[in-house]
């Protein structure tokens, strides 16, 4: 009786000791959320999701009563990032995804007022007072922001057109057949 | 002509499906199946009837519940595997709702409630046979000694009809225990393996079948005809029902060596209950054993450790239906631990060092 | 010769015997060919010719650009329609920059650049740059550019050339009628190949169902004491580069690491003959040969066609289609792309183009899995097939990438195999494609973070530089005496 005793309090000491230790040596810091929900936002603060910026629409996220799809310019792959980050299924099927865009300048319309240039987060439009402006596409991330401010309505949103080399298959079950 | 580009390649395929194979396993278990059938009679053929048309009778529900025709139910064949196996596992004269009770858990619980074919995580024939054994233990261990159909001992079709679908048959006078129950109740009075053992058929009677047990326990040489039937025909590989078989050999050689009056011998083991069924049909599911080779040899040798703990040390003379359910829960880990050596990279997953770089 | 094993693989219905027997016909030349300016990997080429040039066979259309790029060629004289985007011959259906010439029908030959007299004489940079004009990409369908791959010498050791002439792949006999008919030039190239790598062997490695091909390229090859005639057993994927190698080597091309590096290079046989051409004569790459075969083909043939011939106009030129032709392939039926349209022309890349039947995809609804591991004991790559298709149905690409399906060589054994008809290759090529679509995406997104912040970090910076003004002007305008003295 004794020895039962004994032994399961032994048992039970040294277990718990073990989990102790490991609970402490292993323990994982637990950063805030919505520092790294804003790491994985484009950080241009363009405001399409409704919010004022990034860092706002991370924190909304991190309190998880907003959907997950509202990152234009972030695309599928922001939303699965996200999805995967916060634990919910990346449910991108309700998400109309307008596919790639890049914002372009119609010559004849732009009058160079800088309002673009000015407006642009990621240093995407080049130009000079009274000079036509230019994209580089390269470096655009379709905020928007451009097109909205712009007085002449010089500035389109054109899709970027979809390429051989960055086809691939749809998913066996994702309708794809093209006739 | 409308050109269709809906899927990648390959634009070939081989004969095989599942239906064939389905088919190809049933044809290699039909030898055994109809010998027994013989052995054992007509109550026999009634319980075999039973547990088909009940497994089939489930299996059509299960299509029907999920919205596809009833029809389907024998499409992939499947369930005949099921029901065929289960049937084989049963004391050919016990009771026919003995039989549907296993069908309804086989066919309803262990493989529609996990999402139908291919989901199951055990081996619905061996969840059915579990299910009545554990509950009704009587019925399940009544075996009788064979009375080939047409014999003079055999029973007539009208008292057949009475031992499958009576009420309250008694088959005291007539039954007898299994080999494995018959040692392991003597070993409990005290009387040593290696004596109670020479009450038991030889060997050599073990193997042809002529003996007490289960329907498909009884057909050694017809049930290993089967087997090679499958691997030749690929459908098995030799790595699952050697690993197995050659755990139990092994360690009932060694135990009954070191203790022959505790422990069986390795051939005993191999030719009585239901090794040679369970190692080249139940153990051989595809659902419910792993993948990879490598994984099949240590889930045959789960089994045949399992089976041989369960025969020698466990309240229940056979083990092999238990140890394949355990060893079904582990498949899925087995999976995850024995995966082949992917090309050019180390089992690790790095690739593999060039000669230069050490 | 010593031959090694090699893990997996399938031995599908081969159906050769349809167009092994035809001799290479020439087809006659097209009123208009289409000449896309991507034709291989890499970059395109750059257009030298503008619409209404007149040009002459062999003449230059468009050059390389950068590092890994080949130019293409006039494969007859005419005068250029056009240059537009045209679908390509490709499953997307995408349109792709393509030069459309209109042909003249006098086959006139333009300038070439002179033969190389002695190519072992010459050095493997010269034997190279005459096989990047000449616009020669690897021939056996993955298109890569020659003259790069035989610049493999430069950084790596070589011991073997191995000269691919496997040709695994069901229905294609392509490459068996090239190395029957013209085994010697077959050889004259690996020989010069072998120069430019500094490749001291030559092994031409040959499955075993190919024997009238073995034959001629011993008796070719008999001359040359380090060359090679190997016969491999028929074991598809034998043809796959990784696996020739090991079942002739023993060596196994560590993942990510090219056969280079086990010192060894694989070309295919169709490829040393366009070598051989290009040094021996000049002459640029300006057709191929191609296997028009499969169950709706009414006459299976071996045809050498010009490139750019439209694939409707090099069936009707095999009598055509039947009514039950159910898919049109370009290459062979186990690795070959699905064509989107009959108006697509043939380019560097089509080993063959199939018609087949129903009968002969043998396509079948999918089925439950049954776990029959058969995906698992035929991957010649030692993949879970089954258990990387699961992850990639529930969209879990990062575990199957864990598991190996960017080693995954596309090789559909495990396709073929599986008895419940599950489109396993299709669900490790939509994993791949959307794994490096995601890279790409994450890649610009990274791009943008930055610029975002270093545009912000200036605006910070404007942003203080004017606080800091502003508050040296508020200094300055509160005590104007102390600006004074200082100054």
């Amino acid at each position: 009786m004794l020895l039962d005793v004994g032994s399961l309090a032994v048992m039970g000491v040294t277990l718990g000791a073990v989990l102790g230790t490991a609970a402490k040596l292993l323990a994982v810091p637990t950063n805030p959320i919505e520092d790294e929900l804003v790491e994985l936002l484009p950080g241009s603060q363009c405001g399409q999701c409704g919010f004022v910026g990034c860092s706002q629409y991370a924190a909304a996220l991190a309190k998880g009563n907003t959907p997950i799809t509202l990152c234009a310019p972030g695309g599928k792959g922001t939303i699965e990032a996200l999805a995967k980050k916060l634990g919910v299924s990346a449910d991108t099927d309700g998400h109309e995804e307008k596919g790639p865009e890049v914002a372009f300048i119609i010559e004849d319309l732009c009058i160079g007022c800088l309002r673009c240039i000015g407006e642009c987060g990621s240093d995407a439009i080049v130009g000079a007072p009274k000079q036509l402006h230019t994209v580089i596409s390269d470096a655009c991330h379709a905020c928007g922001k451009c097109f909205k401010i712009c007085p002449t309505e010089a500035i389109e949103m054109r899709p970027i057109p979809p390429t051989i080399a960055g086809w691939h298959w749809t998913k066996p079950g994702d309708h794809s057949a093209h006739h | 002509m409308s050109i269709v580009v809906d899927k990648s390649g390959p634009f070939t395929h081989g004969s095989n499906n599942v239906q064939k194979t389905m088919f190809t396993v049933l044809a290699a278990l039909t030898p055994a199946t109809l010998f027994n059938l013989w052995l054992f009679g007509w109550p026999a053929i009634f319980l075999f009837l039973v547990t088909m048309l009940s497994c089939v009778g489930c299996e059509a529900l299960c299509m029907r519940m999920r919205g596809d025709s009833p029809e389907r139910a024998l499409s992939d064949g499947s369930v005949l595997i099921t029901g065929w196996l289960l049937a084989l596992s049963l004391p050919p004269w016990a009771p026919w709702w003995v039989a549907a009770i296993a069908s309804i858990f086989a066919v309803l619980l262990a493989k529609h409630a996990f999402g139908g074919l291919g989901q199951n995580v055990f081996n619905p024939a061996m969840i059915g046979r579990v299910v009545v054994l554990v509950s009704f233990p009587v019925q399940m261990t009544a075996f009788v000694p064979s009375k080939p159909l047409f014999s003079a001992a055999a029973p007539s079709f009208a008292e057949s009809l009475h031992v499958t679908f009576g009420r309250g048959v008694s088959l005291d006078g007539i039954s007898a225990a299994s080999q494995l129950g018959f040692i392991k109740t003597e070993l409990a009075r005290g009387i040593p393996v290696n004596q109670s053992l020479a009450h038991l058929p030889s060997l050599s009677e073990l193997m042809l079948g002529f003996h007490p047990g289960s329907m498909g326990e009884t057909a050694v040489p017809l049930i290993l005809l089967g087997g090679l039937f499958l691997m030749w025909r690929k459908i098995i590989s030799w790595h699952i029902p050697v690993a197995m078989l050659g755990t139990l050999f092994v360690l009932g050689t060694i135990f009954s060596t070191m203790d022959p009056g505790r422990h069986a011998t390795g051939m005993f083991h191999l030719l009585s209950g239901a090794s040679f069924l369970g190692a080249f049909f139940i153990a051989t599911d595809y659902v419910t054993s792993p993948v990879s080779k490598s994984g099949q040899l240590a889930f045959g040798i789960g089994i045949g450790l399992l089976t041989w703990i369960i025969r020698t040390y466990a309240g229940y003379p056979e083990g092999v239906a238990f140890a394949v359910l355990l060893m079904n829960a582990l498949t899925p880990i087995l999976d995850q631990h024995f995966r082949p050596r992917v090309f050019g990279r180390t089992r690790q997953g790095a690739p593999l060092p060039l000669k230069g770089d050490k | 010769m010593k031959l090694f094993p090699i893990m997996g693989g399938i031995h599908p219905d081969y159906r050769k015997e349809l167009a092994s027997e035809k001799a290479i016909v020439p087809m006659p030349i097209p009123a208009t060919l289409y000449l896309p300016l991507q034709q291989h990997m890499g970059a395109p080429g750059i257009t030298t010719v503008e619409p209404g040039t007149e040009v002459k066979k062999g003449q230059v259309l468009a050059r390389g650009q950068g590092l890994v790029s080949a130019p293409v060629h006039a494969p007859t004289s005419g005068r250029i329609a056009a240059i537009t985007e045209m679908m390509a011959p490709h499953p997307s259906g995408l349109p792709t920059m393509t030069i459309i010439l209109d042909s003249d029908g006098k086959d006139e030959w333009g300038d070439l650049p002179a033969a190389i007299a002695d190519p072992f004489a010459a050095s493997a940079q010269e034997i190279r740059d005459r096989v990047a004009v000449s616009g020669i990409v690897g021939l056996g369908g993955a298109t890569f550019p020659s003259a790069v791959k035989l610049g493999l010498g430069n950084q790596h050791k070589l011991e073997i050339l191995v000269l691919n002439g496997a040709e695994c792949e069901p229905y294609l006999c392509c490459d068996d009628r090239v190395m029957r008919e013209h085994a010697d030039e077959v050889v004259d190239g690996a020989r010069i190949m072998a120069h430019a790598l500094g490749a001291p062997q030559i092994i031409i490695a040959v499955e075993d169902n190919k024997p009238q091909a073995i034959t001629a390229l011993t008796q070719a090859a008999s001359a040359f004491t380090n060359v090679t005639v190997a016969s491999v057993p028929v074991q598809y994927p034998m043809g796959a580069e990784r696996h020739l190698t090991q079942a002739l080597t023993g060596r196994e091309t560590p993942a990510r690491k090219l056969t280079a590096d086990v010192g060894v290079v694989v070309h295919n046989v169709a490829t040393a003959r366009a070598v051989h051409q290009a040094v021996r004569f000049g002459r640029p790459l300006l057709s191929r040969v191609v296997t028009v075969s499969g169950g709706a083909v009414a006459e299976p043939k071996n045809v050498e066609v010009l490139l750019g011939t439209r694939v409707a106009e090099l069936l009707a030129f095999c009598g055509g289609l039947s009514k039950d032709s159910r898919r049109i392939i370009s290459g062979g039926p186990m690795m070959g792309q699905p064509l989107p349209s009959l108006d697509v022309p043939v380019v560097k890349g089509t080993s063959g183009i199939l018609a087949l039947t129903k009968a002969e995809t043998k396509e079948n609804a999918t089925q439950p899995c049954i776990r029959c591991g058969s995906c698992v004991s035929y991957c010649p790559c030692g993949l879970v097939p089954v258990e990387m298709a699961a992850f990639i149905r529930s969209e879990k690409l990062e575990e199957a990438a864990k598991i190996g399906v960017q080693d995954c060589v596309s090789c559909g054994s495990c396709s073929y195999i599986c008895p419940s008809h599950i489109p396993l290759v299709h669900y490790f090529n939509y994993a791949k494609g959307r794994i490096a679509a995601l890279d790409r995406e994450r890649r610009k997104a990274d791009q943008t973070k930055a610029l975002v912040s270093a545009h912000n970090a200036r605006l910070e910076r404007a942003a203080q530089a004017k606080r800091e003004a502003a508050a040296r002007a508020k200094a300055q305008s509160e005590n104007p005496d102390a600006g004074r003295v200082n100054a």
